[in-house]
């Protein structure tokens, strides 16, 4: 091996190299129409939106009369609701570069402990003012688990992908099987079912109401606010974020608190909304939530990505999934099209990256 | 004499085994621009960073104007006026100028809910960047997007806004182009001129000797000398940072 550089060559010299680069842009200017173009296109939500326009335009023509009706738009946000408030979650994680796989598990496990309360508190006929504690415990439930997640990811430094698996496993197929002892609780008080379940406020179901509530809160505390400021500061470059007096360690164990919580709200929307616990319907649900943030435009490298982007992808995923059930494709071909969707939004994210860093 | 801007004694870190500073001593008195220099390895950026904050010290003393300090993190340096440009410029690629600017200081709106005053971080940005004559095309673009002597730009910029007592720079001009290089000497300049000291890290001789003020040289963890940079030679520097100067066998580590 020959080394060319002499041996008092300065070490740091090819980092310093990098940021030397010529600019990259080398438009400087264009007309104003143009640079809105180019800004519009150069939002990944655009391309995300009509990709969903597409797919919507693909399963109406068809299944003319069928796909694109209220009801069924209705349906599918309902049945995406529980899945909106992970996703919701899941966003702010990955925008720290971070992945939470527990949020199916805790799900299940936050509408177990939940219910376990009702059930001991009245079962069926349970009083609102149980169902609210047992809503409290269950949230508790999703905002602790989450918190000690963020504990083992920022202090003591396990990677999240490891902290979320073991959560995953140890929630869903750990302390909730050892609660319900492998049977769905099928007692669930009636007036959750009928009311967060199958009823509507003001001509909106209730699941549509408080998931897209939830979306639009998050979504503009993500934009408008300090926390929404500092978890995209974290994902982009946590080092700067630390030299910038920012809480880092702070800041993480809030946002897998915050998606903990979401889990736990999830779990109370899915427990009303199928009147079960649904122990082992959940599996996949942190990957359709992952799907649906790096559809919506997320990397999975952090600092990149928005609320309305992670709406519009679990739009995509949900309409794929309902498309295919109503043009009759077999059931377990669903399963392979959410999973090839994973990996074409994790390619494209890749694509995207590659383009930013050799344009 | 005046008392020292900033002033480290006795300053000794380790890693491991590695004894990174061995008793260093620094001084910056105000309104100087100081050049910190030494060989690869010699101590520099970890007496920069122990300054600055950014790493405790295991033993020595840290004077602001003459009294002791504790800088646990670099709220405290910045608490007291000392801010940093490391080599790395500590950007968040994805964030814009102005995001990057306010980082850890943002500007609230609504202090309360923590909704941030876009507004009035841009307009800082935009008069920040203009009072330093840096020229972006959009102080709303990604840093990411920017050119390496634009985003330079940035770092400098956010430590010039606030700093009080002092400016350290690691290496600023390492990275950048002939003209860009002699703006962020004018900035040094410039920056001095406000009565803020500025501790400028470089390998590059000429450089040092145009424009700073003093030349402290760091060799093995410790100051070994100290030069006033209108009576020095680049032959006095160099020979003070191999340790040509006072030992015969220098080792032949001229850059």
């Amino acid at each position: 091996m020959t080394d060319p550089q002499p041996a008092t060559g300065t070490p740091s010299a090819p980092e310093n190299a990098r940021p030397a680069q010529p600019a990259r842009r080398p438009d400087g200017g264009g007309s104003p129409a143009r640079r809105i173009a180019g800004r519009l296109t150069g939002v990944s939500e655009t391309w995300t939106l009509l990709a969903l326009i597409i797919l919507i335009a693909f399963f109406t023509v068809k299944a003319p009369g069928k796909f694109l009706t209220l009801t069924d738009f209705s349906l599918m946000g309902q049945g995406a609701a529980p899945l909106l408030v992970i996703a919701v979650g899941e966003t702010f994680v990955i925008l720290t570069a971070g992945i939470d796989l527990s949020v199916g598990s805790l799900l299940v496990l936050t509408g177990v402990v939940a219910d376990l309360y009702c059930i001991h508190h009245g079962g069926a006929g349970a009083s609102w003012a149980v169902i609210a504690v047992g809503c409290l415990i269950g949230l508790a439930t999703g905002l602790g688990w989450g918190a000690v997640q963020g504990f083992l990811v920022a202090k003591a430094k396990v990677p999240p992908l490891i902290v979320t698996l073991a959560g995953f496993i140890a929630a869903g197929e750990g302390v909730a099987y050892l609660i319900t002892g492998g049977a769905d609780f099928r007692t669930v008080p009636n007036r959750l079912v009928n009311t967060i379940g199958l009823g509507s406020v003001a001509g909106v179901p209730w699941l549509i109401a408080i998931s897209f509530a939830v979306a639009i809160v998050a979504g503009l505390v993500l934009a408008l606010t300090g926390f929404g400021r500092y978890t995209y500061a974290i994902g982009s470059n946590a080092e700067a974020a630390r030299r910038a007096g920012i809480r880092v360690d702070r800041h993480l164990i809030k946002i897998y608190a915050l998606s903990g919580l979401l889990a736990g709200l999830a779990g109370i929307l899915s427990l009303a909304s199928f009147d079960s616990t649904t122990i082992a319907g959940h599996a996949f649900d942190n990957l359709e939530a992952i799907t649906a943030v790096v559809l919506g435009g997320a990397s999975l490298f952090g600092g990149r990505g928005s609320m309305i982007g992670t709406v519009i992808g679990l739009a995509i995923s949900t309409v794929l999934l309902e498309g295919l059930v109503i043009i009759g494709v077999n059931q377990y071909w669903q399963e392979v099209a959410i999973g090839g969707v994973l990996v074409a939004a994790v390619y494209l994210d890749q694509f995207r990256r590659r383009l930013r860093q050799r344009a | 004499m005046t008392l020292p801007a900033l002033e480290a004694r006795g300053v000794t870190k380790h890693y491991g085994h590695v004894l990174a500073l061995d008793g260093a001593d620094f001084s910056a008195f105000p309104g100087e621009v100081v050049a910190l220099i030494g060989d690869n390895g010699a101590g520099k950026s970890t007496l920069v960073k122990t300054l600055a904050g950014a790493i405790r010290p295991d033993r020595g003393e840290i004077l602001v104007d003459g009294a002791a300090v504790q800088l646990a993190s670099p709220l405290d340096a910045r608490r007291h006026g000392i801010e940093a440009v490391y080599q790395d410029l500590a950007l968040a690629p994805d964030l814009d100028a102005a995001a990057n600017l306010h980082l850890g200081r943002e500007i609230y709106l609504v202090p309360f809910l923590r909704v941030l005053d876009r507004r009035a971080m841009r307009q800082r940005a935009i008069e920040a960047f203009a009072e330093l004559g840096v020229e972006l095309p959009d102080v709303g673009l990604p840093v990411g997007t920017l050119s390496g002597g634009q985003r330079q730009s940035v770092a400098v910029a956010r430590a010039v806004v606030y700093a009080s007592r002092i400016i350290f720079m690691d290496e600023p001009t390492a990275a950048l182009g002939v003209v860009q290089r002699g703006r962020v000497l004018d900035t040094i300049r410039r920056v001095r001129d406000r009565g803020v000291s500025v501790v400028l890290v470089s390998h590059n001789m000429p450089e040092v000797l145009a424009v700073a003020d003093r030349v402290e040289v760091l060799r093995m963890g410790r100051r070994v000398a100290t030069y006033t940079a209108s009576q020095a030679s680049v032959e006095d520097l160099v020979g003070a940072m191999t340790g040509a100067l006072e030992l015969s066998n220098g080792g032949g580590g001229a850059p």
